[in-house]
């Protein structure tokens, strides 16, 4: 039952496909976290809006992106659209399947942030004679990206793993390009392992490093 | 001079200031003295309108605070306010707290501030704490650090909200030995404070706040060693 014998040599022998593929998954989760922040900034401040229709706008997106399976995130950005005569490409339908995602989660971690600094700290810079402006850029945002910067760097891993689910709809990136070859190779075991690894490899180097930044930027 | 006519504030249901009249001239130290939720706080917020009120009128040097042209953050420049809190800010060095706003809101340059933030500092008895994070300070020397960068900006006004009421007894000494120092220097103060016998040798004047309203308002020595209004001899005898 346990004979299995390991071949590497094949593995090594498609490593480049693997590392575009790699590659591509990196580039998704780049984008769409870059994207999510951007959207989830928005999505944050409308968030304590007193124009109701954009407080229900924010309220559904988070609501829906969190509470709803990714996968399903990513069909209705495939199919569902595509019904609606939408087309995107599979690398686009993740991309922005991803992104909505992201910008909920990261809506809810800014909006956390914001609530976590005193509101005291308001009236301190205000009574100091700064502008709204400077309030929020010396005073304000300075502390919010301490409480952020770890729960976004989860939110970052999150993404990565969260790209895997491209290759239901054909998209191959580092776990749909790992389908495919160890499906014409016939050595899972040796392709899944690898891309294990890489996926690991990648995640804790994003880690160590958030951590390496956060201990020099965030010594207060 | 600040002069307050007539000043009405509401949360929501509650009258939190009912009509206050208070005049302060100019080098002149006044002290509220009042029991808890009376008002003092709000007052002190209207003063420098980082809360609305909904009617009467604040003056600073002639410029109705309230009035929606006023350029408020022009008149908090000259305004300092402490609070109870401290509110420093965590994220910045002692010295960088006092010497954000000579930089940002006054537009000095950054060595001349930095030299500022090291004078206040040493004026307040933190001349070693320079690279310190409030973090890293007690609670006495976090409020001396909030009393140095109010300073900082060189303001005409001090508003104190009980600086010395979140620190432990034996820290009070030393916080209230910086606010003699400003009351010889001749600086405007309004300070909040349950501290009767620093109000009576400090201020000039003292007024008694009782539910949203000036009860009483007199010379220091006179108005606690020999109340007129019952409640403000309740209050004394209570507080004292
Ligand atoms: N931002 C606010 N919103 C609602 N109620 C407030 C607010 N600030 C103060 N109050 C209420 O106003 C009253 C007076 O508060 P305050 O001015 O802080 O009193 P004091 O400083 O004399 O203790 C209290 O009942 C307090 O609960
Ligand atoms: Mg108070």
């Amino acid at each position: 039952m346990f004979d299995y014998r390991f071949q590497w040599r094949v593995v090594w022998k498609h490593w480049p496909e693997l590392l575009e593929a790699a590659l591509l998954t990196l580039q998704i989760t780049v984008l769409s976290v870059v994207f999510g922040l951007m959207i989830g900034m928005v999505l944050s401040v409308w968030r304590k809006s007193d124009n109701k229709i954009l407080y229900w706008f924010t309220a559904t997106w988070v609501a829906l992106a969190r509470n709803t399976p990714a996968l399903l995130q990513i069909y209705l950005a495939f199919f569902g659209l595509g019904a609606l005569g939408i087309h995107f490409s599979p690398y686009t339908a993740v991309l922005a399947a991803i992104t909505f995602n992201n910008a909920g989660y990261l809506a809810e971690i800014l909006r956390g942030g914001m609530d976590s600094i005193s509101p005291s700290q308001r009236g301190a810079a205000l009574g100091l004679g700064m502008k709204p402006l400077q309030m929020y850029v010396y005073v304000i945002f300075p502390q919010v990206l301490k409480a952020v910067f770890l729960p976004i760097t989860n939110q970052i891993v999150w993404a990565m793993l969260g790209t895997s689910l491209g290759m239901i709809i054909g998209l191959q990136e580092l776990t749909g390009m790992t389908t495919f070859l160890q499906s014409q190779t016939f050595r899972p075991f040796e392709f899944y392992l690898a891309a294990a690894v890489i996926y690991l490899i990648v995640c804790e180097t994003i880690l160590i490093f958030a951590r390496l930044v956060a201990w020099r930027a965030f010594r207060w | 001079m600040i002069k307050i006519e007539g000043v009405r504030k509401s949360f929501g249901a509650l009258e939190v200031l009912k009509g206050i009249d208070l005049t302060v001239e100019r080098g002149e130290v006044l002290c509220l003295i009042g029991g808890s939720g009376s008002g003092k706080s709000t007052l002190l917020m209207c003063i420098n309108a980082l809360e609305g009120i909904d009617a009467g009128r604040v003056e600073v040097d002639g410029i109705d605070v309230h009035a929606p042209q006023t350029e408020k953050n022009k008149l908090r420049q000259k305004m300092g306010i402490v609070f109870q809190q401290f509110n420093a800010f965590p994220h910045l060095t002692a010295r960088d707290n006092v010497a954000l706003a000579p930089r940002r809101v006054l537009g000095q340059n950054k060595v001349e501030t930095l030299e500022l933030a090291e004078h206040h500092l040493a004026h307040v008895g933190l001349g070693d704490k320079l690279d310190h994070f409030p973090s890293e300070l007690s609670g006495g020397q976090q409020q001396r650090l909030a009393i140095a960068r109010a300073l900082a900006m060189k303001p005409d006004y001090m508003l104190l909200d009980e600086v010395t009421s979140a620190l432990d007894p034996e820290l009070v000494g030393e916080v209230l030995d910086t606010l003699r120092l400003l009351a010889e220097e001749g600086i405007t103060m309004i300070a909040v404070t349950h501290e009767i016998p620093f109000a009576r040798e400090v201020a000039d004047r003292v007024a008694f706040f009782h539910q949203g309203v000036i009860h009483e308002v007199g010379p220091a020595k006179s108005l606690i060693s020999n109340p007129q209004m019952e409640r403000t001899q309740e209050f004394l005898g209570k507080i004292l």
